[in-house]
Order: C-alpha cells, then structure tokens, then sequence
C-alpha cells in the first residue's frame, strides 16, 4: 500500500515536470530559454519516472525473490539512469554551442559574456 | 608496462559494466541465485578482453591513473545527494518561472578554477543538469565555463558553481 502511494506519487511529479517542460517549450521566447524548459524539466520528470520503475520491481523482487526477473529489470533501470544523466547534459550543451557558433543571439539577454570575449 | 596497466584498467571496467548488466538475467551457476551462469562468465571475459584491447588507448588516455582510487568512486556516488538537491531546488524555481513568464537571461563566465579535463567535464555537466543553467561554451585553456542563466543574478561564480566545486575537487583533481 505504502509502495502504491509512493510510486503514485513520483508518476505525479514525473508527469507535472514532464508536462511543465511542454508548457516552457511554447511560452520562452528563443532557442537558450526552450532548452531549459525542454530539457532540464524533462529531465527531472524522467529521473522521477525512473524512480517509479526502480521501486516497482524492487517491491516485486523483495516480496518474490524467485521472480528475478524483476532485479534485472530494476538494474537495466539503474543503467538508464546513468545513461540519461550523462547524455541530457551533453545534448542540452550542444544545441546551445552549435546555436551561439552560428550567431543566435538570446532575447532580452541583459549580459552577454561570450560575445563580449569573441569580439575582442 | 603502462600500456598493460591500461588494459587491465579497461578491461576490469568492461567486465564490470557487463555483470551488471547481466545480473539476475537467465540461468545460474546455483540454482536459485542470482549470479551469472558459466558460460555468461566465459562470454563476458572474452568481450571484455576484445574491449580491453580496443578501447584502452581511448578511455585511459592521460598517464594518471588516480581514479582507479575506489574512494574517489563512493564520493562521486555520494555526491548525487547534494547533485540531487540542487536539481530539485532549481526545478521548482525554473517551473514558477515557466508559470508566471519572469525571465531575465543573459550569458555570464565564471572561472571554477579546476584544473583537470574530468573535473572540468563533470562540472559542466552537474551545471547543465540543474535547470536555469546551461552551459554554452568552455574556454579550455583557462578552463572557464560560458554559462547561459535565466535568471542573472550577483557574484555567477559563486552562486551557479559554489555548491559543486568543493565536491568535484575531492574525486576528480
């Protein structure tokens, strides 16, 4: 019952962020303030979708450990945990690398550093 | 002797990734376990084998071997804690922020003052991945980070990558 309610409940907040992260995409006003709501939101709602899973099959397996099928699942979890805190990032970075280096500028910005330092 | 020591590094790595991977997956050695059968032994050392030889040039390429340290391991797995705060602080700030519209972006520079490519690389990272920061460009001379906020505030150094600095220095430099 206990583990119901908390997979509930991190399905709730994956699905707000997630949810969040598509309502950001459309009210930012250029490519900088989009990658922040499409992939950081977005991120923390699959971290949390993540959790679900993992506490799901290690419920399963802590109740029935013949059903080992269940730790494998929550390990190859695990895995793609990793793998998405790694690769996110990279992604996020270069979207917003390649469009400075073809010369988009962010709205409204009020400071600028890196162009400062490529006009010098 | 170096190369050696940088296939047996590789090696050990490949091998890790593989059993666990395959834990509790299929038959095992005994009956009723979760450890691997002999056979996905067997096929796990021979790829690990080929891995090793392929990649140990790619994965170990600096002489410094410091992070076969397992200290150095456990503080980065306990480093996901703090990580994980500060994701979840800034995630309510970057959700208000996308509710009610108030955003004032700029690009600021700070200057961690990391000294090594892992460091570096994992700060980056960290940065990206805790929403209302995003990392555009690296100066990897002087190892300063272009950082894009969206919200600029006073004192960016200290404010976007206090928290992590500290930390990354003790497993990664």
């Amino acid at each position: 019952m206990i583990t119901l309610t908390i997979l509930y409940i991190f399905l709730i907040i994956a699905v707000v962020f997630n949810g969040l992260g598509v309502i950001g995409l459309h009210r930012f006003p250029d490519v900088y303030t989009r990658l922040h709501a499409a992939t950081k939101c977005t991120t923390f709602g699959t971290i949390f979708m993540t959790f679900a899973v993992i506490v799901y099959s290690g419920y399963r397996y802590y109740w029935n450990p013949t059903q080992d099928q269940y730790l494998n699942m929550a390990l190859h979890t695990i895995a793609a945990l990793v793998a998405i805190l790694v690769t996110n990032p990279t992604g996020a970075h270069a979207i917003a690398r390649a469009a400075h280096r073809i010369g988009i500028k962010p709205k409204f910005a009020v400071v600028d550093d890196l162009e400062d330092k490529e006009a010098k | 002797m170096k190369k050696f020591k940088a296939f047996i590094s590789t090696f050990l790595f490949a091998l890790f990734v593989y059993l666990f991977m395959t834990l509790a997956a299929g038959q095992s050695m005994i009956e009723g376990s979760i450890l691997w059968s002999i056979e996905e032994l067997i096929f796990g050392i021979s790829i690990a084998l080929i891995v090793g030889a392929v990649a140990s040039n790619i994965l170990c390429r600096s002489d410094n071997y410091r992070m076969l340290n397992p200290v150095r391991w456990i503080i980065m797995l306990v480093y996901m804690v703090p990580l994980f705060i500060e994701m979840v602080k800034a995630n309510l700030d970057v959700a208000y922020r996308v509710i009610t519209g108030k955003i004032e972006p700029g690009i600021v520079k700070i200057d961690p003052d990391l000294k090594t490519d892992l460091g570096v690389t994992f700060l980056a990272n960290s940065i990206t991945l805790t929403p209302g920061t995003l990392t555009v460009d690296v100066d990897e001379e002087k190892s300063e980070l272009y950082i894009h906020w969206i919200k600029v505030g006073d004192d960016p150094t200290e404010s976007i990558s206090g928290r992590f600095v500290p930390w990354i220095r003790r497993f990664a430099e």
